[in-house]
């Protein structure tokens, strides 16, 4: 009861406004991110290290940058790199870095009917499906795996949302959401394989296709721009951007596993504006 | 069914083994629910005793737009508030967003219709009996509304009750204003969404009783309150 | 309309209607009604169902405003609550009797620091002091009334109006108020009562009004009219015969 009673009182205590100087961040960041662990990983030996929280908040790639424009998060976290270069662009955002990839996986049911595993190649696999008319659930919701899924079907050459509503079905959800959607409705599904192999209602589903090189996910990590936003905490922000990039940031990443496999394979050195 | 089974080996684990993150959990839930309840009834309890006993110009589009309003989603209301808290809204300023300030203000707007609502009804019926009463002894509108209100507190409490129990299942509004943060704007129910999101549908379920048996402790108390109260004070 | 007259009602007069109107559906319920009440003793109103009685009470007390002609109030009646209430069923707020009595005390302005002393004479005078503490509303009919007359009393008005107040009560109770209306109107209160118990007006009355069909048709000093009736309808009345 005091324990309960003590952390209301500190939680209530952190509910006034923040100033720059104040020692949080905001981060906009994905829900692959989020799900698979990877901030309840890297983020205590940050925050040990430099006395600085980082709030994350877990949304769409397409929210988070959208949020981002409205100079409600002071670090941008996605895998959308189309969409964050147009955000550079607009000038709400001090460059950008590449930070950490792994790649994407297609899942589906076990015995796999459309033959989608049996397949040369993400496009012949995509394809597959779409000639049997096998269920297929899409994100839907304008975030960094539904861009990269978008390409995929044009690279294949199929105009899957003309479809939507029977078998193509876009749940607008977030990665975890859909892959329930998935397994509940013996569905495929694109997703990034840290996300994959964190979920925990996988059902009968099993990883289907992966390895083809367009199936590749890569992160960046984004600086909003204080001329934009002054409000941003600059300081504090470039802090936690330089010790993503670090080798300790770098070596957190790498470091964290689940199930005896690395989700996140860092790549900052070869990072470019 | 073995979904249920697994959920309530979860909760009982969860509550048994009182996990220090859950605890936190629960007390912000409390927190902010129990916070947003005392406003609403702050703002709800007087707007219902004017809507039940004025008498001005639109007063009864008011109470249709007021009962209305108990349905508004608790989404919308999320959205609504963090526009205005944005940093690019018009009280950005304040640096509300992701504060459990904001999920406050946001649970407050949401369940003051309800309570507003229930106030109306309460206070309607029991003017109809004292009305004639109070005006040969003198009252004003003020005071009617005000000795209305006392007289009406048993039922009152329902009325808070019903909004807290709106407010304390939500979890549109709290996601999109608090941005369910980890040790900073976690309650129960954006906990339970995103366990759920993490294909860990036997905690979120687990997490969710543990909710209800929450929201029964407080019923309960609530009720043993009124009930000790109620035999003090009338027939 | 309502006229607004600047001359008081009468020497001995604390109230008057003068040429009364009241339509409800239709009906004209007061048709013409005059009516003084005296300052001093306690003045019964009488007559059928549907005379009017009620309504001219609540005439008198302000809660109603006819349609047509003149209320006028004495000096002694200046103030609001210089004139206070009492209805048949006694609607009392869910409190204790104190609780009540406060609760009136402040409204009608009494400041904070003499309400504890007004709320003993109140009780004192009601014999409330046992029940106090009770909840208001449990407690029996005549119980209830007799603090909803001292509630009534907490506001010192100079005129009483009472609507047929033990009509619900057994005789012990009917007996309690009856004692306590006494002992209003001897403090010079004055003092008007609704009432069909005959036995009640010839017990408490002083000067007797005899309302029919929205009119005054008799007024005469209490003794004199229980005796002999000049109205032919105070005397079917009195009869028992029916009144149409």
């Amino acid at each position: 009861m005091r324990r309960t009673l003590l952390s209301v009182l500190a939680v209530l205590a952190c509910t006034g406004p923040a100033r720059a100087a104040d020692g949080f961040i905001v981060v906009q960041s994905t829900t692959s991110t989020q799900n698979s662990g990877l901030y309840d990983a890297i983020l205590p030996p940050f925050e040990k290290a430099s006395g600085i929280g980082v709030r994350v908040v877990a949304v769409g790639t397409g929210q988070a940058i959208r949020n981002a424009r409205n100079c409600d998060g002071d670090v941008l976290l996605v895998h959308a790199r189309e969409a964050e270069e147009a955000f550079v662009t607009s000038g709400y955002a001090i460059g950008r870095k590449n930070l950490m990839y792994n790649d994407f996986v297609l899942v589906g049911p076990a015995d796999d009917p459309a033959g989608a595993g049996e397949a040369q190649g993400i496009d012949a696999a995509l394809a597959a499906i779409a000639e049997t008319r096998a269920p297929f659930a899409s994100r839907g919701d304008d975030s960094g795996t539904h861009k990269k899924e978008r390409t995929l079907w044009a690279d294949a050459g199929i105009d899957a949302v003309a479809d939507s509503g029977t078998w193509y079905r876009e749940t607008g959800s977030g990665m975890g959401a859909t892959l329930n959607i998935a397994t509940g409705m013996d569905a495929y599904a694109l997703t990034d394989r840290a996300t994959w192999i964190a979920f925990a209602n996988k059902g009968n589903h099993r990883i289907v296709a992966e390895g083809d090189a367009a199936l590749f996910n890569q992160y960046g990590v984004i600086a909003v721009s204080p001329e934009k936003c002054p409000e941003v905490r600059a300081a504090s922000a470039q802090v936690f951007i330089d010790w993503l990039l670090s080798p300790e940031g770098q070596g957190a990443i790498a470091a964290h596993e689940l199930d005896g496999q690395q989700l996140f394979f860092p790549n900052a050195e070869q990072g470019d504006e | 069914m073995q979904g249920f089974g697994d959920a309530f080996v979860a909760a009982f684990g969860l509550i048994a083994g009182f996990d220090a993150d859950l605890v936190e959990i629960v007390g912000l839930s409390l927190g902010v629910t129990l916070s947003a309840t005392a406003f609403a009834c702050l703002l709800g309890f007087p707007l219902g005793a004017v809507l039940a006993v004025g008498r001005f110009p639109g007063r009864g589009a008011l109470t249709v737009l007021v009962n209305a309003l108990m349905g508004l989603p608790p989404v919308v209301v999320g959205l609504a508030v963090y526009l205005m808290l944005s940093r690019a809204g018009p009280l950005g300023a304040l640096g509300l967003l992701y504060t459990p300030t904001a999920m406050i203000v946001a649970q407050t707007i949401l369940i003051v219709p309800i309570v507003a609502a229930l106030t109306r009804q309460i206070v309607a019926d029991l003017d109809a009996e004292y009305a004639e009463t109070l005006r040969s002894m003198g009252a004003g509108a003020g005071a009617r509304m005000r000795t209305l209100l006392w007289d009406g507190r048993f039922a009152l409490v329902t009325a808070a009750l019903a909004g807290m129990g709106r407010a304390l299942a939500e979890v549109g509004a709290v996601m999109i204003v608090g941005g369910n943060i980890d040790h900073v704007t976690r309650v129960m129910t954006t906990a339970i969404a995103l366990e759920t999101s993490r294909g860990e549908l036997a905690l979120a379920l687990g997490l969710g009783i543990v909710l209800m048996v929450l929201s029964l402790a407080l019923n309960a108390l609530a009720s043993g309150a009124r009930a000790g109260a109620a035999r003090m004070a009338h027939a | 309309m309502l006229r607004l007259v600047a001359s008081g009602p009468g020497p001995d007069a604390a109230i008057r209607l003068e040429g009364i109107a009241l339509r409800r559906g239709g009906r004209r319920v007061l048709d013409g009604l005059s009516i003084a009440v005296p300052q001093q003793g306690i003045t019964a109103i009488m007559g059928p169902n549907g005379a009017g009685k009620s309504l001219c009470l609540r005439v008198m007390a302000g809660l109603v405003t006819p349609d047509e002609g003149a209320v006028m109030r004495g000096a002694m009646l200046e103030g609001r609550q210089d004139i206070a209430l009492v209805f048949q069923k006694p609607v009392l707020l869910r409190r204790s009797v104190r609780a009540n009595l406060m609760h009136a005390l402040a409204l009608y302005g009494v400041p904070r620091r003499r309400r504890r002393e007004h709320l003993g004479e109140l009780l004192d005078f009601g014999r409330l002091a046992a029940i106090a503490d009770a909840p208001a509303r449990a407690l029996s009919g005549g119980e209830q009334q007799r603090v909803a007359m001292v509630r009534a009393l907490a506001a010192r008005p100079r005129l009483l109006l009472l609507d047929e107040p033990t009509a619900s009560l057994d005789p012990q109770a009917t007996a309690a108020i009856e004692t306590l209306i006494h002992n209003t109107a001897a403090s010079g209160t004055a003092v008007v009562i609704v009432t069909h118990d005959l036995g009640q007006a010839g017990r408490l009355a002083d000067h007797i009004r005899f309302l029919h069909k929205g009119m005054l048709a008799e007024a005469a000093p209490a003794a004199q009219f229980l005796l002999a009736q000049k109205s032919p309808e105070a005397q079917a009345y009195l009869a028992g015969k029916l009144l149409l």
